[in-house]
């Protein structure tokens, strides 16, 4: 090879190595949706889907699958927030509601947002919530309170081998960060 | 023309000679060596007994984190590249690096990059402190401010890899001299193109990883807080994906230097050569499928631990092809035990400890007792520092009668080995123990039933600290003191171009015309 034909093919290879490094650059970001969507396939996190809506179904009425609620805040977050029933027995495909109670004990105005995951992780997937206050953000006065709903149902598919499952709900505070459109404005 | 090169520091700031760049290199890997063991013996002496003697937990914890990065990103990884820079021209036939402007710049950056890194050690809220693996959230919500000089600092050393890594790929796909065919190139020139394919592979995802951090630190993003619909958990997996790569490259070339000494010094051609290219290239094919045994306990469905369970254990079905091809090398070989030899064999026997560690680890349901435990230190400095450093140390004495034309002082040399070799045991042995026993890392306190284990480890650290003070005087000793003339060919049982054809010291310029290969 002359020198000229070694440049030439020096800087070509290279060119195609500095393209594995763009792409695998962009793969890096690309895990992230792929992440979603993987999850929200298997629902492998624990994350429920979004809205589900409820069409009259067929009741299984010989089976009875507990739902426990755990609420929590994180910190920073000065609420009181629990679930006003702690435990539900219900039966598949039957549509029911619960609800939360939260309080701001601040002097200020702050914007909730809840956070869901299921355990196991396996019964997320059939979990289907109708309505639920983790859909939008919570925006409460300074002393005020308020019960939220949440309406859901256990789809009859679920495996056999689950009896039981928990809901938790983790509350953040996104006054700052997060909320309308503070996050523009930042 | 034959040796002419500039002198004073404009050499060193300008040279584009892989010579010089490799030795520049080597000397700030030592330094950050020095630097990133200075601070385990910090970490040593906190743990020396139950309580808090010496420095704060926040600082403890910062501790552990910059001796993580600075051995990993600041010794390890530069000294394989400076290895690569001295002998990949030289072994190859070729009369220097493909791309030698850009292999004077990305050394360059390192000198800046470690700077930035090191110099939020005195920043308000301390330096970054939240593992070398830095999670998310530790390192986005609760990272101190001195975080973001970490970003911009890993941005740099990755640029710095890449461009080495590219580097070695022209170079050994374009350079090679006539007949040099891919099936004729020492091993050390191989394990280091598969190295180098694994870090344009990785680093670009690890920048993408430390680049969503800093816009979720101050842009508004939330790609790992749960608060505004992302997940914590999503970093860890980027995090592994470029991390679990990122231990075979700091092992691949150091898998080459014992291919190519143990040899020597057997004085028997290795066996299996071509079996070990393909096992260093399954090696690392494997481990881009096994990121998550690093993360068994975030909760994952049993099929994923099951998948990341076994295809972590497929890698020890390579890993021990090239084990007993180094013991087969041995066998019936007319051994002799110079220094670099004795290195080599230290480090088939200790990495092949950590190895099996390694197969402990990975198996899913005892991992959920060892995990975040001293085991999990004991498993990866055992791969580590007999792993990595001892194979680095192997290759300065075997290569450095090549590189100054003078020789190390045996007596001292075998000194330096079998100190280290007391040292690192003792050091890293007794954390098998207290790890399985339930001693937790990162932390600077702990229970007084682990007391006698972390004596033993801190007395081994302080020890295998001052032994590598030892490494230094021998190297000033050979480099700039009295040191005996080396011969061309020092050791009878070398092979390859920059033994066969090359004088001690080898020229600053060599195959200016490329050399024949048989």
């Amino acid at each position: 090879m002359s020198e000229q034909e070694q440049k030439l093919s020096n800087k070509s290879l290279v060119m195609r190595l500095l393209g594995v490094v763009g792409g695998m650059f962009l793969f890096g970001f690309a895990l992230v949706p792929l992440y979603d969507v993987f999850c929200e396939i298997t629902g492998i996190n624990g994350k429920t889907r979004g809205q589900a809506i409820y069409q009259k179904k067929e009741i299984d009425h010989d089976r009875l699958v507990t739902i426990s609620f755990i609420a929590d805040v994180k910190r920073g977050m000065p609420w009181e927030f629990k679930p006003m029933e702690n435990v539900v027995k219900v039966k598949p495909g039957e549509l029911n509601e619960v609800r939360f109670y939260a309080r701001n004990r601040a002097n200020e105005d702050i914007v909730g947002q809840s956070v869901p995951s299921i355990s196991p992780s396996e019964g997320a997937l059939y979990l289907n919530k109708t309505e639920c206050f983790c859909f939008d953000q919570q925006r409460l006065a300074a002393g005020e309170e308020i019960e939220m709903p949440m309406k859901f149902y256990i789809d009859a598919d679920l495996p056999e081998d689950i009896s039981h499952l928990t809901l938790s709900y983790q509350l953040y505070n996104v006054t700052e960060a997060f909320a309308g459109d503070s996050v523009a404005a930042k | 023309m034959a040796d002419h090169h500039p002198t004073g520091l404009k050499r060193w700031l300008f040279t584009t000679n892989h010579k010089d760049i490799g030795s520049m290199y080597l000397w700030f890997s030592f330094v950050m060596f020095i630097i990133g063991g200075a601070m385990a013996m910090v970490i040593r002496a906190e743990l020396y007994q139950p309580g808090l003697q010496f420095v704060d937990p926040n600082f403890f914890n910062s501790m552990t984190t910059m001796h993580g990065l600075i051995m990993v990103f600041g010794a390890v990884m530069p000294s394989m590249v400076g290895l690569a820079n001295w002998l990949i021209p030289m072994q190859i036939g070729a009369p220097d690096m493909a791309l030698p402007r850009m292999n004077n710049w990305s050394f360059w950056i390192l000198p800046f990059a470690f700077t930035l890194l090191l110099s939020s050690l005195f920043m308000d809220g301390g330096a970054p402190n939240f593992g070398w693996t830095f999670y998310a959230p530790l390192s986005t919500t609760y990272g101190p401010p001195s975080t973001d000089f970490f970003i911009l600092g890993v941005h740099m050393m990755g640029i710095s890899s890449i461009m080495g890594a590219i580097n070695v790929i022209v170079t050994v796909f374009n350079m090679r001299a006539p007949g040099m065919t891919l099936m004729k190139m020492p091993l050390f020139v191989w394990t280091w193109v598969i190295t180098a394919f694994l870090l344009i592979m990785v680093m670009p995802v690890l920048a993408g990883a430390v680049t969503m951090m800093l816009t979720d630190r101050h842009f508004g993003t939330s790609f790992f807080d749960a608060a505004g619909g992302g997940d914590p958990v999503l970093f860890q997996h980027i995090f592994w994906f470029f991390g679990h790569p990122e231990v075979y490259i700091m092992i691949l070339p150091a898998f080459g230097v014992a291919s190519e000494i143990i040899p020597a010094f057997a004085r028997k051609k290795l066996f299996g050569y071509s079996s070990m290219v393909y096992a260093t290239a399954s090696i690392a094919l494997l481990s881009f499928v096994v990121w998550a045994h690093h993360m068994f306990t975030v909760g994952m469905p049993v099929a994923g631990e099951l998948f990341f369970m076994i295809a972590t254990m497929l890698i020890a079905v390579p890993t021990g092809v090239k084990v007993f091809n180094w013991v087969a090398t041995m066998w019936q070989g007319s051994m002799t035990f110079e220094t670099p030899m004795l290195f080599a064999i230290a480090f088939v026997i200790l990495f092949t400890i950590g190895g099996f560690s390694g197969v402990m680890l990975a198996m899913a349901p005892v991992d959920f007792q060892y995990h975040d435990t001293y085991f999990v230190v004991a498993h990866f400095h055992y791969v580590l520092f007999p792993g990595a450093i001892f194979g680095t140390t192997a290759a300065v004495y075997y290569w450095l009668p090549k590189w100054t034309g003078k020789m190390y002082n045996e007596k001292l040399g075998k000194l330096h080995f079998w100190l280290s070799m007391i040292f690192v045991n003792l050091t890293f042995f007794p954390m098998h123990f207290s790890g399985l026993a339930g001693m937790p890392r990162r932390i600077p306190d702990y229970n007084m039933m682990f007391a006698d284990f972390n004596q033993l480890a801190s007395i081994g650290a302080f020890g295998l600290g001052l032994t590598q003070i030892l490494f230094l005087a021998i190297l000033i000793k050979t480099i700039w003191g009295k040191a005996e003339k080396s011969s061309d060919k020092p050791w009878d049982g070398a092979t390859g171009l920059e033994w066969e054809q090359l004088p001690c010291p080898a020229p600053y310029h060599t195959f200016d015309t490329p050399p024949k290969v048989s």
